[in-house]
């Protein structure tokens, strides 16, 4: 039934992106690869698990999620990426900083988690069916397209509509000017971080929430998802990782539906290979956006 | 206004300023002229706060800019129109502008948009247009905009004719007279002596990190020969 999975991977592309818009965000303001974003996103999964078995209703989980893991981001940016920045040459010193916060933070919630594979407790998100054109449509799928749909119209309303957001892209164009200007980047770095954190922490609620399975690995397929997307919808861009997000999620549902289980990712990334060798620059990327060269 | 005294700035290796002082007061023009690699935008970039100095002292009104942070310094109502223009390419004309008043910050607008578009109508008309696909003189006069944007009580302006054609070097600094009869106080870093000798009233020579010359603009003009001397080719 090729409708109801172009619906599956609209939910699953609405994810990604979350994880994904975030992941570019920082990467377009900084040139730095955040490599502990997964970690991030799965601190949001566990946030919100312990907030509810101890108790909590979801939505407090979930707002508790938001809020740790933007903090988190945050935090790894002043720890790992600052004093990096002000000696030059960061690009490949992040990469090795974010990677021991990521191993830092994975774990520590083994250790919280003892090893062990968490699971929402039943009815946590009320198992309700929706059908409409012969589609069928869970609430947490609703839930999942929602929250993705308003987090993406909120965040470009901000960054295209707000004179933060106008702080946001003088930074990410000329950091040196902006400075000129009376912007102090820190602050815009801070901001950053937090909503890319936070969006990756929402991100993390969702799929542990869809998949019921939460666990201090499960950040780390969605890192390298991140990576194909963010290099797919062009480095840098907001828009293109959206776009990026869905036709990757698509592609992953569809191939899974229609194709024999060992094909699919061999598939997937047939047809990934096939868009960037039409377009280098990723589908919204532009010329040179990735270069380790100090941009002026 | 502004006091600079024995100002040393090093990079790794180099030494780019070799102790320079120099003064400008309350509206005031004064040029700094030098061949390249002098150090002139070392200079300006100190007074911005963007570098360091090793030693010496930057006073504005009496308050150190070299212990302020370069958004501070711009704040406080010092800003820099930078070498090259550095305008934000892939914001529009009006977004670039409305950027320029972060620098505000409490202190009342000058002219605000109004002022820009009267001093240069040609952004009036490009304003939804992205900013990196203006020509070299349009960048040029939206940067200079987008720092009257702060309302500056003190300019800074490097190389503003740089790379630009003669017909676009005169409207450029036709609005940088404009800006002089209204009390600005500018300090002009060129390297066409010819231009910064006719807007300004005194000028320094800076060669190799020092201050090698220095008068009014009459009296360098008059000892063109030795102006010559120290820019060798640059002078006209
Ligand atoms: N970031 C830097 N690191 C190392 N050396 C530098 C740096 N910036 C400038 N220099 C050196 O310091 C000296 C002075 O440079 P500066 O840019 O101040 O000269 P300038 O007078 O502005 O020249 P131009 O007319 O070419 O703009 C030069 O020798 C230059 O190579
Ligand atoms: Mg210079």
């Amino acid at each position: 039934m090729l409708l109801q999975q172009l619906l599956n991977g609209i939910v699953v592309g609405g994810v990604y992106a979350l994880f994904a818009v975030g992941f570019n965000l920082v990467f377009g303001v900084q040139r730095l690869l955040n490599l502990a974003h997964g970690a991030v996103f799965m601190t949001g999964a566990f946030v919100a698990y312990y907030t509810v078995v101890n108790g909590g209703p979801l939505i407090l989980g979930f707002l508790l999620a938001i809020l740790a893991s933007g903090a988190l981001s945050m935090l790894i940016e002043i720890v790992c990426f600052r004093r990096l920045r002000k000696s030059g040459d960061a690009e490949f010193g992040a990469i090795i900083s974010s990677m021991g916060a990521s191993l830092v933070i994975m774990t520590i919630w083994q250790w919280i988690s003892k090893t062990q594979v968490l699971r929402f407790p039943f009815d946590t998100m009320p198992v309700v069916i929706y059908r409409f054109w012969g589609l069928r449509v869970s609430l947490l799928q609703l839930v999942m397209m929602g929250c993705a749909i308003l987090i993406v119209l909120v965040m470009g309303y901000f960054i295209y509509r707000t004179p933060f957001g106008r702080r946001v892209r003088a930074v990410t164009d000329n950091e040196r000017a902006s400075m000129l200007m009376g912007i102090n980047p820190n602050r815009i770095y801070n901001l950053t971080y937090f909503i890319s954190g936070a969006l990756a922490g929402a991100a993390g609620v969702l799929v542990g929430l869809a998949f019921n399975n939460i666990n201090f690995t499960m950040g780390e397929p969605y890192l390298l998802y991140g990576f194909v997307i963010i290099i797919l919808g062009g480095l840098g861009s907001i828009p293109g990782a959206l776009l990026a997000s869905l036709i990757f999620g698509m592609l992953q549902t569809l191939t899974i539906a229609y194709l024999p289980s060992g094909l699919t990712t061999a598939f997937i990334f047939s047809v990934l290979f096939v868009i960037l060798l039409v377009m280098p620059n990723g589908l919204m990327g532009r010329e040179g956006a990735g270069s380790l060269g100090r941009r002026r | 206004m502004l006091e600079v005294s024995d100002l040393q700035v090093r990079y790794s290796g180099i030494q780019a300023l070799r102790g320079v002082s120099l003064n400008v007061g309350a509206g005031e023009v004064v040029a700094l002229i030098g061949p390249n690699g002098a150090g002139k935008s070392t200079l300006v970039n100190a007074v911005s706060g963007l570098v360091k100095p090793a030693a010496g002292r930057i006073l504005m009104e009496g308050r150190d800019l070299a212990a302020m942070d370069p958004w501070a310094v711009s704040k406080s109502g010092v800003i820099q129109v930078p070498e090259g223009r550095q305008v934000f390419p892939q914001l529009n004309v009006l977004e670039n502008l409305q950027l320029g008043e972060t620098a505000l910050q409490g202190r009342p607008p000058a002219g605000g948009l109004e002022d820009v578009y009267d001093l240069f109508p040609v952004l009036k008309e490009r304003s939804a247009q992205l900013a990196g696909s203006l020509s070299g003189g349009q960048q040029q006069m939206l940067a200079i905009g987008r720092a009257l944007m702060g309302a500056p009580r003190f300019l800074l302006l490097d190389e503003p004719s740089l790379g630009l054609a003669p017909v676009v070097i005169a409207q450029v600094f036709a609005a940088l007279r404009k800006l002089k009869s209204r009390g600005m106080t500018i300090l002009l870093i060129e390297q066409n002596v010819r231009l910064a000798l006719d807007l300004a009233d005194r000028a320094y020579i800076l060669d190799q990190g020092k201050i090698v010359l220095s008068g009014t603009s009459q009296e360098l003009a008059a000892d063109a020969s030795v102006v010559a001397h120290y820019l060798g080719v640059m002078s006209e």
